[in-house]
């Protein structure tokens, strides 16, 4: 049986988030009510019988191993392959590598030892909730040197960084382009042979490249077979403080809600042990997306409530993201504010930020 | 390899006043408090109270406990050199037979204590719902340099007849225990939970094994005839909540406890966590038009309607114009649009068509309700299905 290795490569992710990843890299950010981001890639590769998952972790990786841990909650602590968190360490004097390319060549050990024969190579920014089975298959069957994944969106501003698609009826790419008109959007994910993997990185380090999917796929489209696999579900690309809060709300809608979360499809996520949320008998609340550990007391109306938050009496939060553990004091009054990890606000604190523009509280803080 | 103290965990018991709830499934499996089983509280407390050593025996429809308990791993009970073990009856050369009682469970595992070759044993029930720090009871029983330890508790002295009574000296040595009495001498109600010397236990029980006129039974056997022989038997005194959850009522309570403002017996504790496993659903979905008060919900659950004083297992779906009150909802439920639902506990995915209205009586116990009588209850109360 045919294999896939799975790689999260977070090299060329930058701190996306402004104050949310002023400590912790994008990957690592919490998202819809109890995940961080990777938590779908890394669940849609579990799920995809990917048993050898490498992530090239770049900086401000601390919480990102602290969530991922021995990966047992995705079913990755295993004897045999499992989870390896690669952190850019080198010893190499003679190495002239650049970029990702660092990260290839000195882990290459890790590629040789698996057994599977092909990499899926994905950031951490596309969020689906699917399976790669489908792309491989198609990979197989088309002969193509590497298969990506597009999808088609009602363009919004976090398509204006991506790469658009340009493909023949037989699905080849024929142009990678920046043309913001077209809405069938590469997400960062792709498919290909260790070995093409191999020849193509000594390739570009022999050229003093340092972007391995820029300079070794997009740049080689004259002589390599591209093939575009088109995915047709829910998904959506968070690369923006303006994207995080707008596809968090977006799940307030239960159709949305249902498509990213459909009956028996689980995402994986570090596992809390928190209890059951608790509503007390003055609480009032709607539309609202609430994950367990929360007390609440007040209101709370269209926004994302993490772990283990407390809203006190009287406090009315709206249209904002609240992160785990933290504390709305009674009286409090928050709209369109996204408040990071353990932030109390205050007795009859008053926080309001403009819809288009949330106010950020950064982590820890009281206000 | 040596261990100071083996806990042993009784789990096979049949639980058969909860009815419908433990017809395929045996009674620590039973789901509470909105996310756990009943036996979740007492391994926490092994865990929370550094009792790594831990025998679970199960018996009866043991399925889902098994699959539940695993290796223990949500109660870090998957250890190197000791840990969980679950403890099933089984056959050996000269044949086998069941657990004919709380001791002779006990007695047939003597092999899985003698590895360990513990100085105490501590027996636990798996049924009950409550906080509890095993170690300061280990303490107290090596400061009183007693025999046997029994946690109690007060209790209303009308249901003392119940449960087995401690009668105590002022310094709590126990000078009698009497098993469900007719005519309680006082309300120190034995919790099911004893320290034994091991080496000293060892030998009622080999003694008890061959006499045929027992019911091999901690309570009704071992405790009495320990006493007769002037073991030193101490009482241990539990403040705190406790609860028997061993009927349809007291399990319909238990849940409504957990649902005042201000509880005396909190899931949410930092210090004193409470660990389960985890199905992975994403968090809850509170729809437009919903309206929740005085209620405990967990991940999965999508809610359109009108949620009063409920609990509600992960994975429950309710519909619009649908009001839930008072009522235990467990795992998989789905309540379609104009239901009304009153004092009532709905099994795992039962499957609740729109306009039903199903309401217990003020005096009647609350109405357990599965996809196997809900077309009956629905006839039954002349409700259109």
């Amino acid at each position: 049986m045919k294999t896939m290795i799975g790689l999260i490569n977070l090299e060329h992710e930058y701190d996306f988030l402004n104050e949310l990843t002023y400590f912790r890299c994008g990957a690592a950010t919490p998202f819809a009510g109890r995940y961080r981001l990777i938590d779908f890639t890394l669940s849609n590769m579990t799920k995809s019988y990917m048993n050898e998952i490498a992530i090239f972790a770049k900086h401000k990786y601390r919480s990102l191993i602290d969530h991922l841990g021995s990966g047992a909650d995705w079913d990755l602590n295993k004897r045999h392959g499992g989870l390896f968190i690669l952190p850019p360490q080198w010893h190499d004097p003679h190495d002239v590598s650049k970029g990702d390319l660092r990260h290839f060549r000195n882990n290459w050990d890790f590629f040789e030892r698996c057994k599977s024969e092909y990499v899926l190579i994905s950031g951490s920014q596309f969020i689906s909730n699917m399976h790669y089975n489908h792309l491989f298959e198609q990979h197989l069957g088309s002969g193509a040197d590497v298969t990506i994944l597009t999808s088609q969106y009602d363009l919004k501003p976090e398509h204006t960084s991506c790469l658009k698609v340009e493909a023949d009826d037989q699905g080849n790419v024929t142009a990678f382009t920046n043309d913001t008109k077209n809405n069938h959007v590469y997400t960062g994910v792709y498919l290909l042979r260790k070995s093409l993997l191999y020849s193509l990185m000594e390739e570009c380090i022999a050229n003093n490249k340092s972007n391995f999917f820029l300079d070794g796929i997009q740049n080689n489209l004259d002589r390599l077979k591209i093939q575009v696999y088109n995915y047709q579900g829910y998904s959506m690309i968070v690369n923006s403080i303006d994207s995080y809060y707008r596809q968090n709300l977006s799940l307030l809608d239960s159709d949305n809600y249902q498509q990213l979360f459909p009956n028996g499809e689980r995402v994986y996520t570090k596992i809390g042990n928190q209890p059951p949320t608790k509503y007390n008998s003055s609480a009032k609340i709607a539309k609202s997306l609430i994950a367990t550990g929360g007390i609440i007391n007040g209101e709370v109306e269209n926004s994302i409530l993490f772990r283990g938050v407390k809203v006190g009496k009287g406090a009315k939060i709206k249209n904002s993201i609240i992160l785990q553990h933290c504390k709305i004091e009674d009286g409090a009054h928050i709209e369109n504010v996204i408040l990071d990890k353990d932030v109390t606000v205050t007795e009859d604190q008053l926080l309001k930020g403009a819809k288009e523009q949330p106010f950020i509280i950064a982590k820890r803080s009281t206000v | 390899m040596k261990k100071e103290c083996v806990t042993m965990l009784l789990a096979g018991g049949v639980g058969k006043r909860l009815g419908l709830l433990t017809k395929n499934l045996a009674k620590p499996a039973v789901p509470f408090g909105g996310r756990y089983r009943i036996i979740d509280f007492t391994l926490s407390n092994c865990l929370n109270s550094r009792m790594y050593t831990v025998g679970v025996l199960t018996q009866y429809s043991p399925f889902v406990l098994h699959k539940h308990i695993g290796v223990g791993k949500p109660w870090d009970l998957d250890r190197l050199e000791d840990g969980l073990a679950i403890l099933s009856p089984y056959t050996e050369n000269d044949g086998g037979n069941w657990y004919l009682g709380t001791a002779d469970a006990i007695t047939k595992n003597m092999k899985f204590i003698e590895r360990y070759q513990p100085e105490y044993l501590v027996v636990l029930s798996g049924d009950h719902i409550y906080h509890m720090d095993y170690d300061k009871l280990l303490q107290y029983h090596k400061d009183q340099k007693a025999d046997v330890t029994i946690a109690a508790l007060e209790i209303p002295l009308n249901e003392a007849s119940r449960f087995g009574i401690v009668n105590t000296d002022e310094n709590l040595k126990i000078y009698q225990f009497e098993e469900k009495p007719k005519e309680p001498k006082n309300n120190l109600a034995s919790m099911g939970i004893y320290i034994f010397n091991w080496t000293l236990l060892k030998e009622y029980l080999e003694a008890d094994m061959v006499n045929p006129a027992s019911q091999h039974d901690f309570g009704h056997d071992i405790i009495p005839t320990m006493l007769a022989n002037q073991c030193s038997m101490y009482a241990y005194r539990f403040t705190g909540y406790w609860k028997d959850v061993g009927t349809i009522q007291s399990y319909w309570e238990a849940h409504m406890d957990l649902l005042e403002d201000d509880i005396p017996f909190s899931l949410n504790n930092d210090d004193w966590r409470i660990y389960s496993h985890d199905s992975n659903f994403a968090p809850q979905l509170i729809e437009e038009g919903a309206s929740i008060k005085q209620s405990l919900i967990n991940n999965g659950c999508m809610i359109a309607g009108d949620v009063q004083q409920s609990v509600l297992f992960e994975n429950v779906r309710i519909g619009t114009d649908t009001t839930v009150d008072q009522s235990i909802l467990l795992p998989g439920g789905r309540i379609g649009d104009n239901v009304t639902l009153k004092r009532v506990i709905v099994q795992e995915n039962v499957i609740i068509p729109d306009h039903t209205t199903i309401i217990s009586l003020p005096d009647e116990e609350p109405i357990v309700i599965s996809n196997e009588n809900i077309d009956v209850i629905s006839v039954n109360r002349g409700v259109a299905p």
